[in-house]
């Protein structure tokens, strides 16, 4: 047995041991070059049937009487008034700035409760310093939570909390927080064993394994998976200002929108929006790459 | 100074301090009262329990849950494979290794941005009005928002895994299509693969809040038993969209293991 560096189609270059003489050769006697392997054949699989649902879809979608031609072409008158025209009739700049910040604290105040209660719980379920059974209770617990849409959560909890910002926090704190627990214990359970082992073996307790080691070594993944969080939660946070009346910008989007039918008002909204996405992507980019 | 600033403690003191401004500013903007939300929370999870059950009468409709249900799916995979089709060749031109012009590729990411941050409410109300409540609006909904994100994701993952095998097959003369078929597909293959398969995930989660808007499939079916608070066929709808999610969640998460 040599090693040899072998490449494969799908992955990175890579050490394996391979026989000696052995040399994979086609019908033709032809040295293969590359042979369909295991993964290749899945991935031609996935692809094939992924693409024939679509050709169907696609079929049933055209049965639907709908005058193509004639709806792109208002799409499009619509979409110029939208992005050309933007102009604002029923409420002034500083209240849409201030609808905007709402949002933004919306998003803020579920991203802090989400990201606590997350911490918390992921401490209880990555595998590496949880208990087994425990663990995989609570990642159960996470992933029914995390099924549920937050729009279901947010009118969930307006029923009884009634529609405003409470129901709001509450709805989009569910979502955050089991998305929050996944990604905070996959980050935990990422993390070297060394730090981990040497205090186990010295007799540390739970709290100083994670004072100690936990959270100084995993603490950019954390701040990087909470800040990209926030970015979904505002976004969020608009949607459900339109879809569930929770407030904020969204709101003023849907009044604008279906209410009083006024291109040239959500224009001016959508900027606001647009604007206010992009900064926080930017924050975030050099936050990701701060982490990584 | 460092010291006093980055310590380990220092750091913690100050993650609780702005921690505690941004929650009271926040709380006081929002006019959210934690004593309400506490308040609320128990109340609420009390009326899931006592209403958010089937009862027996609502298990006449779950034949047409089921069937929405399928809609959701069956538009949620058309909807990524066309967008990573069309997001796929956005994507060369917007990608600094395969990029033709290098002022070309910024403008391509530019556009980009722009698509994938204009909020899918802006695009469910736009086209509701041109298209009508039917599930065209949908489909082209999910479309652009997933197309936008599918763009940003492809241009990235080209970057990062096809640089080096794209400059070698450019340094022995290899013509676009060659590097193309050559280099970027089989190099970057896995890395679309599981945005594909991400994003057909995110997609039926986000039909549920399209339907709602564009008033068309299960979200428009939620929305009709909401408010009619009729809550045991609303509950049945839930307990239907989270067996839906996790049996998705479940095979991507295989199909995921065997690919990669």
């Amino acid at each position: 047995m040599t090693e040899e560096v072998i490449w494969r189609p799908y992955g990175k270059l890579r050490t394996e041991a391979v026989p000696d003489t052995w040399v994979e050769r086609d019908e033709r006697g032809k040295i293969r070059v590359h042979g369909k392997n295991r993964a290749e054949k899945a991935v031609a699989a996935v692809l094939i049937s992924l693409s024939v649902l679509t050709v169907i879809e696609l079929v049933w979608l055209a049965g639907i009487p709908v005058d193509f031609k004639k709806a792109a072409g208002q799409t499009l008158h619509n979409l110029s008034i939208v992005f050309f025209q933007p102009r604002l009739h029923y409420a002034s700049v500083t209240e849409i700035l201030y609808q905007l910040l709402v949002t933004f604290c919306l998003g803020v105040l579920s991203t802090l409760f989400g990201s606590v209660l997350a911490l918390l719980l992921a401490m209880g379920c990555a595998r590496n310093i949880a208990d087994p059974r425990v663990s995989g209770l609570i990642k159960g617990f996470a992933a029914i939570i995390r099924a549920i849409p937050t729009v279901i959560w947010v009118l969930i909890f307006a029923v009884s909390a009634g529609l405003g910002s409470v129901a709001a926090v509450i709805g989009l704190t569910f979502h955050s927080m089991s998305y929050l627990t996944k990604m905070y214990a996959e980050a935990i359970e990422e993390m070297e064993e060394g730090p981990i082992e040497a205090l186990k073996a010295s007799g540390a307790g739970f709290l100083p394994i994670i004072c100690q080691a936990v959270l100084p070594t995993s603490m950019r993944y954390l701040m990087a998976w909470t800040f990209m969080r926030f970015e979904i939660n505002f976004t969020n946070a608009v949607a459900m200002g339109a879809a569930a009346g929770a407030g904020g910008i969204g709101y003023n989007l849907f009044m604008a929108g279906d209410f009083y039918m006024d291109l040239h008002e959500m224009g001016f909204l959508t900027y606001a929006i647009l604007l206010a996405v992009i900064c926080l992507e930017k924050i975030a980019t050099k936050v990701k790459k701060n982490a990584s | 100074m460092n010291k006093v600033l980055f310590g380990r403690k220092a750091v913690a003191i100050e993650i609780l301090l702005i921690g505690a401004v941004l929650f009271f500013a926040a709380s006081w903007i929002t006019d959210f009262h934690i004593s309400e939300g506490i308040r609320a929370f128990p109340a609420a999870i009390c009326w899931i329990a006592q209403n958010m059950v089937p009862k027996a009468s609502s298990l006449a409709k779950l034949p047409k849950i089921l069937s929405r249900l399928a809609e959701a799916v069956m538009l949620s995979i058309a909807v990524t494979m066309i967008a990573t089709l069309l997001a796929f060749f956005t994507s060369l031109a917007g990608s600094r290794t395969t990029a033709w012009k290098k002022g070309a590729a910024g403008l391509v990411r530019m556009f980009a941005a722009v698509f994938r941050n204009i909020p899918d409410v802006v695009w469910a109300i736009l086209l509701l009005f041109s298209f009508g409540q039917n599930a065209v609006t949908g489909f082209l909904t999910l479309f652009f928002t997933s197309y936008g994100i599918l763009t940003r994701a492809f241009i990235e993952t080209i970057d990062e895994v096809s640089q080096n095998c794209v400059e070698a097959l450019k340094g022995t003369g290899a013509d676009f299509l060659e590097i193309v078929f050559q280099g970027v597909i089989p190099s970057a293959m896995s890395g679309i693969m599981t945005w594909i398969l991400y994003m057909i995930e995110m997609n039926i989660r986000n039909s549920v809040l399209i339907g709602l808007l564009t008033g068309s499939g299960i979200g428009a079916m939620f929305d009709l038993y909401y408010k009619r608070l009729e809550y045991g066929v609303t509950s049945l709808i839930i307990i239907a969209i989270i067996i839906l999610v996790l049996t998705i969640e479940y095979i991507t998460d295989r199909v995921r293991k065997v690919i990669i």
